[in-house]
């Protein structure tokens, strides 16, 4: 069942084995990606690509970590895609968003497994990363756009640092909740377990659904 | 093709100052091909494969003189054929010698990526770094004239080098070497630009090309390699060159105002989490340990 007792009294399991996985394949892939994106970006964060086996290398395997990041994606919205519906419940919380940011937790309706700044980050990546892997074909094959059609080339160029650097808006607000500003967070995703107390805190309609209290 | 006793002007990928810039006068040189004494026979395109000791690739028969579309990564010098009906209805031939422009804005440069991998001299030449590129093709888009060629296997870039090699030993390019109509001139930028507007001149006086002109597109900020066209007004005729060259607007724009708004994003971002950190702290969930059913 999703509630068992361990040494620190009772424990929910929040992400199975497979939800684990796939959230640290796509995040380790992720950081691949944004690591030689970045050098790729700038000139002053090439030597990225340097510590990272030398910039032929990170050209060569940036695309294919890219793709094997994407399918990671698509794997977790076949997983979450109920969980990820945006729903009244999380229009209401986005209402009250500000009591959120300032930690006056209490003062906000009650959210289901995931609230509505994960649902957000999730569309973002999955939309996100479907306009990174268009644009990235474009730019992974060039030649293979005929010189008429060189405009989708330069949309392209745009449409591929434009969806980056949204990404990377998100993945900063990500990273931050998860390991420094949502204490037991990290936890979960990393065991796949949290207190009942959490639970309710957090999420209370998914805590109330899954021990059915 | 790396040339040490060129001094260089500009350098792909790099942030900060070119290391010797500007410390010595170079003339710029240019490459002037006048299409109207052009006949077609190719010997530049061989002289070209000799010099740089490429193979001779394969042919594509389409019916007409031209043996390939266009320039490869390994032919980077090709003369494109062009059966061009005049206003009356009467046939010309618009013979142009395809290759890199050598700009003096180059939009491969601006595009690229990698650190060295594109250098531009002081004398003009613009120049391929095979070692220090990385194969990511952003030149082949920043390119307006789709003259940068890709080798699939060896996973780099190549184009016309100028001969710079040749250059920098005080010699003439290969194709010039070659030219037996003399359509190929070589020399500074000012004496060759003299010499194509006197031709154009000839041309307009003597010839009645009253359209005559000398193509060196200022949108590239002009180029080191200049024709000499029958009809400046339509150079789209010569096989597609473009009327008015620039660098794409999005390549100037993720290189310039984009990176910096991209840039400040990212900066407070990371900044704007930690101010969050600092004023409001984590989410604690106080554990209940009275929860034991």
């Amino acid at each position: 069942m999703t509630l068992h007792r361990a040494a620190g009294g009772l424990r929910i399991l929040r992400y199975t084995l497979p939800e684990r996985t796939i959230h640290w394949l796509a995040a380790l892939t992720y950081c691949y990606v944004l690591l030689t994106g970045l050098a790729f970006y700038t000139p002053h964060l090439y030597w990225l690509a340097t510590l990272l086996g030398g910039p032929p290398t990170s050209r060569f395997w940036h695309p294919w970590i890219g793709l094997l990041f994407f399918l990671a994606v698509l794997w977790m919205l076949r997983t979450w895609i109920a969980d990820m519906r945006i729903t009244s419940v999380d229009r209401a919380w986005g209402r009250a968003i500000d009591h959120y940011i300032r930690n006056e937790d209490e003062a906000l309706p009650p959210v289901d497994r995931f609230n509505l700044g994960q649902k957000y980050f999730f569309w973002v990546m999955l939309w996100g990363g479907a306009l990174l892997l268009i644009s990235g074909a474009v730019l992974w094959f060039p030649e293979r756009i005929p010189w008429g059609l060189r405009g989708i080339r330069y949309a392209a160029i745009l449409l591929h640092v434009a969806a980056a650097l949204l990404t990377i808006g998100a993945f900063i607000i990500h990273v931050y909740m998860g390991t420094a500003m949502v204490r037991g967070g990290f936890t979960s995703i990393i065991r796949g377990e949290v207190s009942p107390a959490w639970a309710k805190a957090h999420h209370r309609l998914w805590y109330e659904r899954v021990t059915g209290r | 093709m790396s040339s040490a006793a060129l001094r260089i002007q500009k350098i792909s990928g790099h942030s900060g100052p070119v290391p010797g810039q500007d410390t010595q006068r170079q003339q710029k040189v240019a490459k002037l091909i006048d299409t109207t004494t052009c006949i077609g026979c190719k010997a530049c395109e061989v002289a070209c494969l000799e010099w740089n000791d490429l193979p001779f690739r394969e042919t594509v028969f389409d019916n007409t003189y031209q043996t390939m579309p266009e320039t490869a990564w390994n032919y980077w010098n090709l003369i494109k054929f062009n059966e061009h009906e005049r206003t009356d209805g009467s046939f010309q031939w618009l013979m142009r010698k395809d290759g890199c422009m050598h700009c003096a804005d180059p939009g491969c440069l601006a595009a690229c990526p990698a650190e060295g991998a594109i250098v531009q001299y002081q004398n003009g030449i613009v120049d391929f770094q095979q070692d220090n590129c990385i194969g990511c093709q952003y030149c082949v888009t920043g390119c307006p004239f789709n003259i940068p060629k890709f080798n699939p296997q060896t996973k780099k870039v190549f184009k016309c080098t100028l001969c710079s090699d040749r250059v920098s030993q005080g010699l003439e390019p290969a194709c010039i070497k070659a030219c037996p109509t003399g359509c190929l001139h070589f020399g500074t930028k000012d004496d060759m630009k003299e010499l194509g507007q006197s031709r154009v001149q000839q041309l307009k006086e003597h010839s009645g090309y009253s359209n005559a002109g000398l193509y060196d597109p200022p949108g590239v900020g002009g180029t080191g390699v200049m024709y000499v066209l029958h009809d400046i007004t339509n150079p789209e005729a010569y096989g597609g060159l473009p009327a008015n060259p620039r660098v794409p607007l999005s390549v100037r724009l993720w290189k310039g105002p984009l990176k910096w708004l991209g840039n400040l994003a990212m900066v407070g971002g990371l900044i704007g989490v930690t101010m969050h950190y600092l004023r409001f702290g984590p989410k604690q969930v106080e554990d209940d340990k009275g929860e034991h059913e």
